[in-house]
């Protein structure tokens, strides 16, 4: 179990208790909590629309895969600290991350 | 105005189909859809994936599925208006309807079936001060008419596909193309993105990386656009049009105005028959919500074929239904 933090528009950070041996993506996980967040293509990289902005422990993440660029290229508002949450496995290494929703603002 | 039995709202795959379903009862369909080519989210966001869980086809590709329904509804000769937006439905006195699109598009017919899915896919926007203000005046988010572009100085945004290929292509039309992109590296097709360095490197238009327009400037139409470097070095480039291409992303729009039940985006039916609560308006499709909802392509398919059984008697208010399988009469095109 790690923490991730959600920062919101006002700048409040909520704490996620995140397992890290289900297999689930962090997309998953945004879901399983009920943020609002659509996720319209399941985890594929297709969508965008689980885009979020790391705010700190970007240095935590492997790389994107082509896959994910290619995607965050399609995004307007896309900069370098833009992650798609469906490619995230949460690990142990991640433990204290902190994300904004960016897709949110997006709709 | 374009008048028929049954206007479809959205050419996605369960758009098609429903055509289908009323063709075998001998209703006719007009559909209509924002994006320019039918097929929802099949064309739009994974044409080349594999889908599995179509009954009788093991594996097949998204876009082979939508030219397959285009086949299967051919004979019963749809129309389509594409590339607009409905805006408006218009109840007439005697129940029917007009729907109405962006562009003046009307349609008129008895009975509305809103298929629309996750929405009318919109161009994404950019965050550039002033973007809306020239809308209409210098900013589009399509090339429709290349030869618009002729002897103008254009600047394009984006670093996916349909930015590298209008770049190339504009190349050769516009006096000059601008092209600014957020990242320093291209992972579009490998050509493309060659062929945009190779022009670059000749001199042939301006590559702008690790950039991004943040203004637009002008006095009633665009005269120049500024870019913001990454280092926070600002340029400004003289600009007739500016052309941002950051792909489309869904967005319920006007149909959250017409007085449906809306829940999290998508309108409640019935499922006795996936009316609405309005008559003579049915929802099927990703759009439609209801206990147990599942949003798969096979679910819209169920929903269009009893939906158009329970909109028969507003077409044929005269006829009685009785259901027959399409093995009794075949498929009898009109
Ligand atoms: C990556 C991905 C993979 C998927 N894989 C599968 C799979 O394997 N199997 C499966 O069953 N399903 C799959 N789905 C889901 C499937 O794509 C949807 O269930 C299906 O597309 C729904 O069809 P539809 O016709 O209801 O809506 P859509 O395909 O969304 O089409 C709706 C159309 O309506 C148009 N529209 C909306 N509002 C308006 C308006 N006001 N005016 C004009 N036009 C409008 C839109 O532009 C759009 O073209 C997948 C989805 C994604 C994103
Ligand atoms: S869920 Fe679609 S890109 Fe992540």
């Amino acid at each position: 179990m790690i923490n991730i933090f959600i920062e919101n528009d006002s700048g409040k950070r909520s704490a996620l208790e995140v397992p890290t041996d289900m297999g689930f993506s962090l997309m998953e996980i945004l879901k399983a909590y009920e943020y609002d967040i659509q996720a319209t293509c399941g985890g594929m990289a297709l969508c965008a629309t689980c885009h979020i902005e790391v705010l700190e422990g970007m240095e935590k993440l492997p790389e994107s895969n082509d896959n994910e660029l290619d995607t965050l290229d399609t995004l307007p508002n896309a900069d370098a600290n833009s992650r798609l949450s469906c490619q995230l496995r949460p690990s142990d290494e991640m433990d204290g991350l902190v994300i904004r929703l960016k897709a949110l603002q997006e709709a | 105005m374009i008048h028929t039995d049954i206007c479809i709202i959205g050419a996605g795959p369960v758009g098609l189909f429903a055509v289908f379903e009323a063709g075998l009862l001998k209703m006719r369909c007009h559909l209509i859809d924002a994006l320019p080519v039918v097929g929802g989210q099949l064309a739009e966001i994974y044409p080349q994936k594999p889908i599995y869980d179509i009954p009788g086809a093991p594996a097949i590709i998204a876009e082979d599925l939508v030219d397959n329904l285009m086949k299967q509804i051919g004979e019963f000769r749809p129309g389509f208006t594409l590339g607009e937006r409905v805006e408006a439905l218009e109840k007439q006195e005697d129940g029917s309807y007009i729907v109405r699109t962006n562009e003046g598009t009307g349609v008129h017919c008895q009975v509305v079936v809103i298929a629309a899915g996750l929405g009318s896919f919109e161009p994404r926007k950019p965050a550039v001060e002033q973007l809306e203000y020239f809308e209409g005046k210098g900013v589009h988010y399509m090339v429709r008419k290349p030869e618009q572009f002729r002897n103008r100085k254009v600047v394009l945004a984006g670093g996916g596909d349909s930015a590298l290929d209008w770049t190339i292509f504009l190349a050769d039309i516009a006096e000059r193309v601008t092209l600014v992109h957020r990242g320093d590296t291209f992972r579009g097709a490998p050509d493309s993105a060659e062929k945009v360095y190779d022009l670059a490197g000749k001199g042939k238009i301006d590559l702008i990386l690790q950039a991004q327009v943040n203004k637009l400037g002008g006095n009633g139409v665009l005269k120049e656009v500024s870019i913001l470097g990454n280092d926070k070095s600002v340029t400004v480039v003289p600009t007739d049009d500016f052309i941002p291409l950051f792909g489309l992303s869904p967005k319920l729009g006007p149909i959250a105005d017409w007085n449906l039940g809306v829940e999290k985006s998508a309108v409640v039916v019935d499922t006795f028959d996936y009316s609405t609560n309005i008559e003579r308006i049915y929802a099927i499709g990703d759009i439609n919500t209801y206990p147990g909802k599942l949003k798969l392509i096979l679910c819209g398919f169920h929903e269009a074929a009893i939906m158009m059984q329970s909109a028969f008697k507003y077409v044929y208010p005269d006829q009685k239904l009785s259901f027959k399988y399409t093995t009794v009469n075949g498929v009898n095109p009109f």
